[in-house]
């Protein structure tokens, strides 16, 4: 235990090197040149999960592999690919992890049902306090 | 030596907290009136001894005593002078010190400053008070002792992670914890009244001040964190649902919740059961908040302790404390009378509903952000985040925002349907006005969502004025004015938030110096980079002249920065704030050619949205100003200023 | 009182919670995302060489009843080095252990060779993680054991160290047949 802390604390320190002497993707940083693409693609990696971050999408993330997916994502948007379509690619090799947007899976469902199961049992309670509804008591 | 003394003082107060629980049993619950008097200077003596270790931690980091485990884990002597100052807490123990002294110390001021209870719940309120400190004494002392050596001594200390040397680390945590760890004020005054049975209007207008006060700097930790994760993170963003974000934003739900409810149990001695479980709900928050943060079991980007056995003891104190209070809740509410029902129409109507709204977003925080350690348990991995968040808390909200035009407006007891409608036109009409002005200018570029988001901002701005028409404006109470602003706080900050998410513009480039890029109405120059050093660091300083409309250029410097203890790049962004919005600049990597990435933002109105932070916080410290002076002038009226009447 | 029942909820409430933070306190702390290409064909692919001494390799003639350990690499990753010695022991077993260095330059892939072995048949340069977005592959090292008719049939998460050799043994032993 002791000694993979210490050679990945190495290697934190080591990635500066040869990984960032290597240029960047061309679209990692840089636009798609029609804003209709631009925007969709944007929209797109907004809900893609960070694979070796702690918790951000590939949008708000500075490490090298977020910044290669964005790329890769920028060319197929421009290529012509559906955003969805991505999705579902990405989905396929690592499962729902890595869209942030809960898909339509049973496991979802509960996501999905809370909002009504909370507002509706919140509306029983409430009918509860006001006079002249349901005309239960006196 | 110092270090010795402080974790003597800590055991100390301690002691006492032990000592004051026994006080508090023997008084309430065996009438000995003797251990009354000794209430109050016990209480003192312990928030004075916590104070004072944390003083000398805080001593401790400002000299770099390497031969303190805590400081040479996470100082250095290199650091400037204020992260020395604040990194005290900016780790686990040092921030877990914070949170036990501002709750001895809170419980302090209660010794001190309460006067509106009757003496047994008084004294209950205390009682328990002390039973919670000891679980977090026992907490600090046995599994996260801030005073630890280190032998020998490490010739120098790790450093503060660089995310954290900010000003923002001075200010975020300790308003934060005033906030978080006030809360444990409100639920001792409910386990208090829970226990003498006095849940009541006298009990309400007590308890108010204590919440409001907590309220309003949890407000202000809110606020300040998202603006420094906005400036510090380097992509304009400024909330991620992020499990600690999620995590301090519960609290504050169930705390504004809370004092509305307050506000209703004050006037018309109803919603008991409402006010005690709030108050219950709200400090479980907190201690649910820190128990996710501190133990590992969700991944973020702000987790700063990942240690599951220190969960596990957090876990056990959550049992213990919301488990126990919860099951008194449970037993003992169902014999209070619960009052009179209220008619549809009126303003404990409308509160009530609020109040409704705002625990279903509670509620849907707290599924999504344990959702997916849920679906862990049965072996499936799903990402929970600002698509789901925004799509649920986002309608909720705006519903919400529905209910601040028509609530503040409608009298206490019963109003007529007609009249209150009638009341609502202005700021409905002004509503609408804005929905189709934008819809117009803007075309089809806006969202739903935030194109709903400004017309509700329109529309609350109008309405939350309107109690203060055809009044008397200097005669009008304090606490009007601080409900007037808060109101308008929140108006202030929607529209900011919608401002920022409908108008933004961005550009990444990769430019050459020498080069100008247009954005968002602005043309940024882009001259030069030079290496600079600083304290602890090195860094590469860009220097953009930023100009708009023909005006004279502003230099701007983002920063891509080296720091070395321990060694860690971040971006520093720069940001320029106009009247109508944010430009906001960020350096990123050198390509091989000459060329650096940059990212530039024009950001409409943005500020809008700390502005609207700032502006509630202050609205519930007038409220507080105002609840507290008539409060004042109420006992000196009535004789009752000297404080041997509460121990009389 | 009216509907007592509900005072008993939050209650309810808290225990449920109490329930899903101990169980999350035992699980294993890692977050590991796994690939969910096992069992699935590998994605053909044409990679240029990414040593001066190893020749480029394409995914595409994996089908050739031949068992390979796809070994996912690079010169900056410096738990690949730990692994070093497992990978030179599998390829004196006679392994047939491709690699797929990860946004790396032939200079240092090859200073990297020289310092800690070299157990590869052919290399393959994957200058822009498209291959590990491919493979659903999360991060380096990793190790994958194809069979014979191309199908992925197990993911190595991290280093190969000595106490998994057996484990990767037997995945290889499956595989062929």
């Amino acid at each position: 235990m002791k000694l993979i802390a210490l050679v990945v604390a190495l290697g934190l320190a080591g990635t500066a090197s040869a990984q960032t002497a290597l240029p960047p993707a061309p679209y990692a940083y840089t636009q798609l040149d029609n804003p209709a693409l631009e925007a969709k693609a944007k929209a797109l990696m907004e809900t893609i999960r960070c694979l070796t971050c702690q918790g951000q999408s590939i949008a708000d993330s500075n490490a090298s592999m977020a910044a290669d997916l964005r790329s890769d994502i920028r060319e197929r948007i421009k290529a012509g690919e559906a955003p969805e379509h991505i999705r579902a690619w990405l989905i396929e090799r690592y499962g729902d992890w890595i869209s942030y947007k809960p898909t339509a899976e049973p496991i979802t469902w509960p996501l999905w049902a809370a909002p009504l199961l909370l507002l509706g049992a919140g509306a029983y309670v409430v009918t509860g306090r006001l006079k002249g509804h349901k005309g239960r008591r006196a | 030596m110092i270090a010795e003394t402080g974790l003597a003082m800590l055991w100390l107060a301690a002691t006492l907290a032990a000592l004051q629980l026994f006080l508090a049993w023997v008084t309430v619950a065996r009438g000995n009136d003797g251990a009354a008097r000794l209430m109050h200077p016990v209480a003192l003596l312990q928030g004075a001894l916590t104070a004072g270790a944390f003083a000398l931690l805080i001593t401790l980091f400002l000299r770099s005593d390497m031969s303190v485990l805590l400081v040479a884990e996470n100082s250095h002597s290199m650091k400037p002078f204020i992260y020395k100052f604040a990194g005290t807490w900016g780790n686990h123990e040092g921030s877990l010190l914070l949170w036990v002294t501002v709750m001895s110390v809170a419980g302090t001021a209660v010794a001190l400053f309460e006067r509106g209870l009757d003496r047994a719940t008084h004294f209950a309120t205390l009682g328990a008070q002390a039973a919670i400190s000891l679980g977090f004494y026992a907490f600090l002392l046995f599994a996260s002792n801030p005073f630890a050596r280190l032998n020998p001594p490490a010739p120098d200390g790790r450093g503060l992670n660089p995310l954290l040397q900010d000003p923002g680390l001075a200010f975020h945590p300790p308003t934060l914890y005033l906030g978080y760890v006030g809360l444990s004020v409100a639920f001792s005054f409910a386990v208090g009244a829970l226990l003498t049975r006095q849940v009541n209007a006298r009990f309400a207008r007590a308890m108010r001040p204590w919440v409001l006060v907590a309220w309003m700097f949890l407000t202000l930790g809110i606020t300040a964190g998202s603006y420094w994760a906005y400036y510090s993170l380097g992509w304009g963003g400024w909330w991620f649902w992020d499990p600690t974000e999620n995590a301090s934003l519960m609290p504050w739900l169930a705390a504004t919740a809370l004092f509305h409810s307050i506000s209703v149990l004050a006037a018309r001695d109803a919603l008991r059961a409402w006010t005690i479980m709030l108050s219950v709900v709200a400090f479980a928050m907190s201690m649910i908040g820190t128990f996710l943060v501190r133990s590992g079991i969700l991944t973020s980007v702000h987790a700063f302790a990942v240690d599951p056995t220190r969960g596990a003891f957090l876990l056990a104190l959550l049992a213990i404390y919301i488990g126990g209070s919860l099951l008194l809740f449970g037993l003992r509410i169902g014999t209070v009378n619960e009052g009179t029902r209220f008619d549809p129409v009126s303003r404990e109507a409308f509160l009530v509903i609020n109040n409704l709204l705002l625990s279903v977003i509670l509620g849907l925080v707290l599924i999504g952000t344990l959702y997916p350690l849920l679906t862990e348990m049965m072996g499936v991995k799903v990402s929970v985040g600002p698509p789901y968040f925004n799509m649920i808390v986002g309608p909720i909200a705006l519903i919400l925002m529905l209910l601040l035009v028509i609530g503040p407006l409608a009298r206490w007891r019963r109003d007529h349907l007609r009249s209150l409608l009638r009341k609502t036109i202005p700021a409905i009409g002004l509503a609408l006005l804005v929905l189709v002005a934008v819809k117009l200018i803007v075309g089809a570029r806006i969202g739903v969502m935030p194109l709903l988001g400004l017309t509700a901002a329109a529309g609350v701005a109008l309405a939350s004025i309107m109690p203060l028409f055809g009044r008397n404006l200097r005669r009008t109470p304090l606490f009007t004015w601080g409900m007037v602003i808060a109101h308008l706080g929140c108006a202030v900050s929607l529209a900011g938030m919608a401002s920022d998410s409908a108008f933004v513009t961005e550009k990444l480039v990769a430019a050459r110096p020498g080069t100008t890029i247009d954005v968002g109405g602005w043309k940024v120059e882009f001259r030069q980079v030079m290496p600079i050093a600083g304290p602890n660091w090195t860094a590469m300083d860009a220097t953009m002249a930023v100009s708009r409309n023909g005006s004279e250029p502003v230099l701007m410097h983002p920063q891509a920065r080296f720091f070395s203890n321990p060694p860690t790049p971040t971006t520093e962004s720069a940001q320029l704030t106009a009247w109508d919005g944010q430009l906001y600049l960020v350096l990123g990597d050198e390509l091989g050619d000459g060329r650096w990435q940059l990212r530039l933002w024009w950001k409409p109105f943005v500020t809008l949205i700390w502005a609207g932070g700032a502006l509630i916080a202050l609205g519930g410290g007038l409220a507080l100003v105002g609840r507290v002076g008539r409060g004042w002038l109420r006992a000196r009226a009535r004789g009752r200023i000297h404080a041997e009447e509460v121990l009389a | 009182m009216k509907r007592p029942w509900l005072l008993w909820i939050p209650l309810a409430a808290f225990l449920v919670f109490l329930t899903i933070g101990s169980l999350g306190l035992h699980r294993d702390q890692q977050q590991i995302v796994r690939s969910r290409m096992i069992g699935k064909p590998i994605p053909g692919m044409d990679m240029p060489a990414a040593s001066s001494s190893n020749p480029a390799f394409s995914t595409k003639a994996f089908a050739d009843g031949k068992v390979h350990l796809v070994n996912i690499f690079a010169s900056w990753c410096v738990p690949c080095a730990a692994e070093a010695p497992q990978l030179a022991q599998l390829q004196q077993r006679g392994v047939l252990i491709d690699g797929i260095a990860v946004r790396d330059a032939r200079p240092d892939v090859d200073d990297f060779l020289a310092k800690f072995g070299n157990p590869y048949a052919r290399i393959g340069l994957d200058a822009r993680s498209v291959m590990q977005f491919y493979l659903g592959s999360s991060g380096v090292p990793e190790s994958y054991v194809v069979d014979g008719k191309g199908v992925i049939r197990y993911q190595h998460w991290g280093p190969i160290m000595p106490q998994d050799m057996d484990d990767i043994l037997e995945q290889l032993r499956e595989a062929a047949s």
